[in-house]
């Protein structure tokens, strides 16, 4: 009898001390471990650094230097990776300046655009399909992917012919199906980004009618982070910022190693060099980290962000308990637009200045 | 001795044991929810349930401030529209194009293979090809439903008809009747209410071929909406969409089965649940 009960016991007591011993490992690993923070990205002709910076080591090197961790994560849909970021899957994620406002902040996640990356300088277009003017546009079906910078870019370009939403027909259409959508007939125009635009223009018979170059940096691309976490531990916005401007000088200019950087960036993004740096060529890169303060620092900055509020709020992407277009604030280095005590997107030109004067 | 496989529940607790497990479900959702609002109360990935009926009055009772339309039954009618153009169109072909393959050998070698075969392709996966042919209008979108249920429902129909006893076929032929009465008068009776139930098994594929449909390309319509405003996280819209075509499901299953039941009694007599 004693003998029965005697080897569960055992049992019993081995199975325990392993349980325990490997949970005091795990509270052991994490007690001398460092803060891991994820940062979420996209392909994206302006945000394909991140995937070099953290294949190259770049990244891992400016996070070991200021002692913390940071995983570099690939979201395949852009508009989830935000709402990841949104519900605090990620500390840090790429996004337009109109994402940042109409998805984390009007969900109330205080977030601060930590460094501003590029603008779009005709990455984004409205192509029509003959020989045919914008003022032609009237009346037609548009499509493109509803609420996001392509219908923000039509708007504007609409606004330059003096002609109003209600003058055509928007058609929400998948980003991963314009282009085959755009070799139907009864597809007529579109507005898209690139690498999907350079595609569309290379078809016969298109015209590009209108494209972001037109309103230079009204489309930005950011790289946002969690106010709250960037102000716990400020050592993830400098070792971002630092990571990112050493991605910067590795890859612009014609040396060796700046070709390979933008090649292995170019088959990341299902291109090659020649497309890769035909889609820089659209784009306003800030290499130079006093570029980048200098934009932020401009008051053209928030004037902009008055321009994508108010788009945002006349589409409802403000959400419902909006009242006008000023609900959420939005703080530039050159002043604070709309609700003072409501600001939930911050540009702050802290990080990149720093990095300007290699104080990194 | 009192065994627990040999009790059963008075209505009234059966009735309370199959609410219990949704009004927990929608108390932790509750809970959840307080506790992420407490945090942040902008927060839209689990909105209180209050936001939930602010959505719905506001997307069902309210017009639109763009186009003056009350948008959840303009998507809703737009759906159904589809969903019933598509599921209609099936059925008929497959009413038509299944008895004749269980019926007529002639008909059956050369289209019993290519139906198979049809009913193998993912259609999701020649999205690309459905456009080009079809366009992007509402054509693709009915289309895409009827390339996606209509094969199976043959498929199904014609093993029916093939089930059917050979005798009373026979039986037919012996009385006269020539192969079009024999479909008419002995087959096509007994394919019917069959044919209802392969509706209602295809209807939960159907909506999700419709969903994806107007996912890709749309202007109005149930599965448009929710794509569309997952964009910005409104939860508060996309819960009550969800429920709401849960709702269109679930009474079309039920129409269709009332409709079976009156139609052909005889049948549901057989089968024990009538």
């Amino acid at each position: 009898m004693l003998k029965l009960i005697k080897s569960p016991l055992r049992t019993l007591a081995v199975a325990a001390t392993i349980v325990s011993a490997s949970a005091l490992s795990i509270v052991s690993a994490q007690a001398d471990d460092k803060p891991t923070y994820k940062l979420a990205w996209t392909i994206y002709v302006g945000w394909m650094p991140w995937d070099y910076g953290a294949a190259s080591g770049i990244v891992d090197k400016w996070a070991d230097k200021y002692d913390i961790n940071i995983e570099v994560v690939q979201v395949n849909d852009y508009i989830e990776s935000i709402n990841q970021y949104t519900a605090g899957g990620f500390d840090a994620t790429v996004m337009t300046n109109m994402d940042a406002l109409t998805i984390p902040a009007a969900s109330g996640v205080d977030s601060t655009a930590l460094i501003v990356g590029d603008f779009s300088n005709g990455n984004d277009g409205v192509v029509l399909k003959g020989d045919k003017a914008l003022a032609d546009i009237k009346g037609e079906k548009v499509n493109l992917v509803e609420l996001s910078v392509s219908h923000y870019l039509l708007a504007r370009a609409l606004e330059s012919v003096d002609l109003k939403e209600r003058d055509i027909k928007v058609e929400n259409t998948s980003d991963a199906d314009l282009v085959a959508a755009f070799t139907t007939k009864d597809v007529t125009a579109v507005t898209t980004w690139n690498p999907l635009l350079s595609e569309i223009v290379a078809m016969p018979d298109t015209n590009m009618v209108f494209d972001s170059s037109k309103i230079p940096g009204e489309i930005i691309d950011l790289l946002v982070v969690n106010t709250d976490t960037l102000k716990q531990d400020p050592k993830l916005g400098k070792a971002l910022t630092g990571a990112w401007y050493e991605i910067m000088a590795t890859m612009s200019g014609d040396d060796e190693a700046a070709m390979k950087a933008r090649a292995f960036m170019a088959e990341a993004s299902g291109t090659d060099l020649a497309g890769y740096d035909a889609q820089l060529a659209s784009t306003k890169m800030f290499y130079q980290p006093q570029d980048a303060v200098d934009f932020t620092n401009s008051a053209t900055l928030k004037s902009t962000m008055a321009k994508v509020a108010e788009f945002s709020h006349h589409h409802g992407l403000l959400g419902e308990g909006a009242p006008d277009a000023s609900f959420i604030g939005i703080e530039t280095p050159s002043g604070v637009y709309g609700d003072s005590s409501n600001v939930k997107l911050r540009f702050t030109a802290e990080y990149m200045d720093m990095a300007a004067e290699g104080k990194l | 001795m009192t065994r627990i496989i040999n009790k059963k529940p008075s209505r009234f607790v059966r009735l309370m044991l199959g609410l219990l497990p949704f009004l927990l479900l929608i108390a932790l959702y509750m809970a959840a929810s307080q506790t992420r609002l407490a945090d942040n109360p902008n927060d839209k990935l689990l909105p209180a349930m209050s936001s939930f009926v602010e959505a719905i009055n506001r997307m069902a009772f309210e017009p639109s401030k763009r186009s003056g339309e009350y948008l959840m039954l303009a998507d809703t009618v737009a759906s159904l529209t589809r969903l019933a153009l598509g599921v209609g169109i099936s059925a008929l072909v497959a009413l038509m194009v299944g008895v004749a393959n269980g019926m007529v050998p002639f008909v059956r070698a050369p289209l019993s293979p290519l139906v198979t075969a049809i009913s193998l392709i993912p259609p999701m996966a020649i999205l690309p090809i459905l456009f080009i042919v079809f366009g992007l209008g509402e054509l693709s979108k009915v289309m895409l439903i009827i390339i996606g249920i209509c094969p199976i429902m043959i498929r199904d129909l014609q093993l029916r008809t093939d089930a059917l006893p050979n005798e009373q076929i026979l039986k037919a032929q012996t009385l006269g009747a020539s192969s079009w009465q024999t479909i008419i008068a002995v087959v096509i009776p007994q394919i019917l209410p069959k044919l209802i139930e392969a509706v209602r098994l295809t209807l939960g594929s159907a909506w999700l071929f419709l969903i994806a449909a107007e996912a890709i390309a749309a202007t109005e319509g149930l599965g448009y909406r929710i794509f569309l405003i997952r964009r910005y996280l409104a939860m508060d819209v996309i819960l009550p969409y969800v429920l709401w075509i849960s709702v269109l499901a679930f009474v079309m299953d039920w129409l269709l089965r009332k409709l079976s039941v009156h139609a052909f009694s005889w049948y549901h007599k057989t089968q024990g649940d009538a």
